[in-house]
């Protein structure tokens, strides 16, 4: 009997140390709710699904994955529902979220609201309402980097002359974020490739794969010889995949699908975003209304080169060029590597303040490079610069 | 072979009408069938079970006051375009247009709160888009309407092809009045000022729509069974011989009555637009306008059966959704679900209606005796 009681005692302290254990893994209390536009067929949503699972698993809290919510009431339906299911951090990925993210965090004041890539929480005074980003145009310069090497090496090879050294850029809408993004692109490859020239064209839509194809089709038969793009889906690695032209990719990496062309990708890693919010959440900390990360905070990356299909010497070219980005030798904005219809840019007011009259507030331009992120995290650089050509401008 | 010649295998016969307690039992067996066949699909494919997912399905709905009341709004805008749709399809009018009516109201709501905001004072607005979305719901209906009376064009494919059309021009305004410039959406219209939002009526915000969608439901039961109009419209529907045998003007029965339609689909957009949603994209209507369809035709046309089906339909989506967060997987798995009880549901209507005979190696003379 005294055996049996022992064995009952015993099992009771193993068992009680094991609860123990449990709520000690839980101690964040955090639990947090996700709110993704498409599903992980998008590249840009699975980047931040990847993301998201990497650091809530890390950080051992709960959290809730919703996905295919629209940029619409949904949204704040979506956003609710989760602080209905008691998260205590809500997150969305698009940019169209926002609106219906604030009409949330208006109603569910003990909750945290972060969203990416959005433009208000600096004017909206809402202390549970919060803007992230990262200055991604830094690695979209790298990989711009990457693509002029390839077009160096076309020339040197004789497939294609200097003048023939234009690259095609698939965008999807006409709004700072992807004015930003082809033009810091742009810069980087004629950083390497002087002569080289780029044409843009727009689908009007974040995630619609045929679309894709066709602006990538249509951009290799006027002429381009180098694709990238700032928009969601498989659709132009495939084709340029198909017709055997080099691209360089956004998101994440596109090896396997196209081992033959893809070059390389940037890519902005959420992660430690996520990991800053949670514990913010967890020691009772404020979030920062407008956080930004680079490359020192291990927010913005290059996917691994495809030595397949990138000129040699791209890694090194890379590897100076980043070096230069972290000590300031470079800035991708600098206003003597570009000019507007034909001048330099000395000064520019951009709407950084999002407000009824969507009018330009703030002088950007310091010291002769433009400030991309410094005011806000979102992009505001939406300056149409000297080499880049607009093919369809209707959204 | 031992069948007889020329004897089907399987003979479909109609059936006449069943007690209302047979056609019951087939569609609550069938409701059961689709259960488990949704049930072993779920199992096969994503190895969940299948009790659990049910569960989580009525949870969708009911977990929370805030997914009750929205259930409810869903249920209502959904019931809203569905009795819109019914005076014309119980006219025989084949109406696919719900969408493009319903868009048209949508977007002459969100004209009236975009431009008209700060110019005239906030009752008159909600007043000009209640009249502005029936009006251009009404013209969106009567269009396909007068070109089937005056020359006798085909309904079905000009009320289809209208939708296109206003989903277009909703496209077009969208760049018109997107915010900020370029980013292809509206966002909130009116954040800050809720110029043009309905007010909030008693304990919920929905509360406003579901009881004007209840009111339409009332009109709309007597208008189609104890009016004029309503009389008019069934006898057109059954033959339109007949109609112009006793005198009825067929044309213009049928103008006025996509004229009703339209106004009201428009209606219901407007009720998106000015209480809930309080923005326009072309996808607002989430394809009501075509589910509407299906809701009107399983419900006979009668607007009470019709609050049922359209319950049961949004029930579904809303619990397929719940299945697909809460279980991690695709959207598309609660759409394969939502796929297979539609299926068995409108299956057992056809049970209702036929009567199958499986005719296995008997001979001429049985098989005859047997009908």
């Amino acid at each position: 009997m005294k055996k049996l009681v022992s064995i009952l005692v015993a099992m009771t302290l193993v068992m009680s140390m094991f609860a123990v254990c449990a709520s000690a893994e839980g101690a964040t209390n955090v639990k947090v709710g996700f709110i993704f536009l498409h599903n992980e067929n998008s590249t840009y949503d699975l980047n931040f699904i990847n993301a998201a699972k990497e650091a809530c698993e890390e950080l051992g809290v709960e959290y809730v994955l919703k996905t295919n919510v629209p940029e619409d009431q949904s949204c704040y339906e979506a956003a609710c529902d989760l602080a209905d299911m008691g998260c205590n951090i809500v997150f969305a990925d698009s940019f169209g979220h926002e609106d219906y993210l604030i009409q949330a965090a208006k109603e569910y004041a003990n909750v945290e609201f972060c969203h990416a890539t959005g433009t208000q929480a600096h004017t909206a005074g809402l202390p549970n309402f919060h803007n992230a980003f990262a200055s991604i145009y830094e690695g979209r310069y790298l990989g711009g980097v990457a693509a002029g090497m390839k077009l160096n090496e076309m020339i040197a090879n004789g497939e294609i002359t200097e003048d023939q050294a234009k690259v095609g850029y698939i965008g999807a809408y006409t709004y700072a974020e992807v004015i930003s993004g082809y033009t810091s692109f742009f810069l980087g490859v004629r950083s390497v490739c002087p002569s080289a020239t780029m044409d843009v064209t727009f689908t009007g839509s974040w995630y619609d794969e045929s679309l894709e194809k066709e602006g990538a089709i249509k951009l290799i038969s006027n002429g381009c010889v180098l694709i990238s793009e700032h928009a969601d889906s498989m659709g132009a690695p495939t084709a340029c995949q198909a017709e055997g032209i080099p691209f360089v990719f956004y998101n994440g990496s596109a090896a396997d699908a196209c081992p033959d062309t893809y070059i390389v990708a940037s890519r902005i890693n959420w992660a430690p975003y996520f990991r800053y919010m949670i514990n913010c959440v967890a020691n009772g900390e404020a979030i920062d209304v407008d956080w930004t990360g680079d490359m020192s905070t291990g927010s913005v990356e290059l996917t691994e080169i495809n030595e397949q299909a990138a000129a040699a010497g791209t890694a090194e070219a890379i590897a100076e060029a980043e070096a230069k980005i972290m000590n300031g030798e470079i800035n991708v904005f600098d206003t003597a590597t570009f000019t507007v219809e034909g001048a330099a840019l000395t000064s520019f007011m951009a709407d950084v303040d999002t407000d009824a009259e969507f009018a330009p507030d703030t002088e950007v331009v310091e010291n002769g490079i433009f400030m991309e992120s410094k005011f806000r995290s979102a992009p505001y650089f939406n300056v149409q610069i000297d080499g880049i050509n607009l093919l369809d401008t209707a959204f | 072979m031992s069948k007889a010649k020329g004897e089907p295998f399987i003979r479909i016969s109609s059936r006449s009408a069943l007690p209302w307690y047979m056609a019951w039992l087939i569609r609550g067996l069938s409701v059961l069938a689709a259960l488990i066949v949704g049930s072993v699909v779920t199992v096969l494919v994503t190895g969940e079970n299948p009790l659990s997912l049910y569960v989580t399905m009525f949870e969708g709905s009911f977990s929370t006051a805030r997914r009750t009341w929205l259930l409810v709004q869903n249920i209502a805008i959904l019931l809203g375009v569905s009795l819109a749709v019914t005076p014309a399809f119980k006219m025989r009018f084949w109406n696919v247009g719900g969408e493009g009516q319903m868009l048209a109201g949508c977007l002459a709501s969100a004209a009236c709160m975009i431009c008209l905001a700060g110019r005239l004072p906030n009752w008159l607005i909600i007043a000009l888009m209640f009249l502005t979305s029936m009006l251009a719901g009404g013209i969106w209906g009567f269009v396909p309407a007068y070109f089937k009376a005056k020359w006798g064009t085909n309904e079905t494919l000009f009320t289809l092809m209208m939708n296109y059309i206003a989903t277009q021009l909703v496209a077009f305004f969208i760049i018109i009045w997107e915010v900020p410039k370029g980013a292809g959406q509206i966002g909130i219209i009116n954040a800050q000022t809720e110029i043009g939002w309905l007010p909030v009526v008693g304990p919920s915000k929905y509360f406003l729509n579901i009881l004007i969608v209840a009111v339409i439901c009332v009109f709309m039961y007597f208008y189609l069974n104890y009016t004029k109009h309503g009389y008019e419209i069934s006898v057109v529907g059954e033959s339109e011989r007949t109609a112009r045998y006793v005198g009825i003007k067929v044309d213009r029965i049928v103008m006025r009555t996509m004229l009703l339609s339209g106004a009201l689909c428009g209606l219901t957009g407007m009720l998106l637009v000015g209480g809930t949603d309080h923005t326009l994209t072309t996808s607002i209507t989430a394809s009501r306008g075509f589910t509407a369809v299906m809701v009107s035709w399983l419900a006979k046309f009668n607007p009470v059966w019709m609050i049922l089906t359209s319950f049961l339909i949004v029930f579904l989506q809303r619990g397929a959704n719940e299945v697909a967060t809460t279980f991690g997987l695709n959207q598309s798995f609660s759409d394969i679900l939502t796929g297979i009880i539609l299926f068995f549901i409108i299956g057992s209507e056809f049970f209702i209606r036929y009567t199958v005979n499986v005719h296995i190696g008997r001979s001429r003379k049985e098989a005859a005796g047997r009908v």
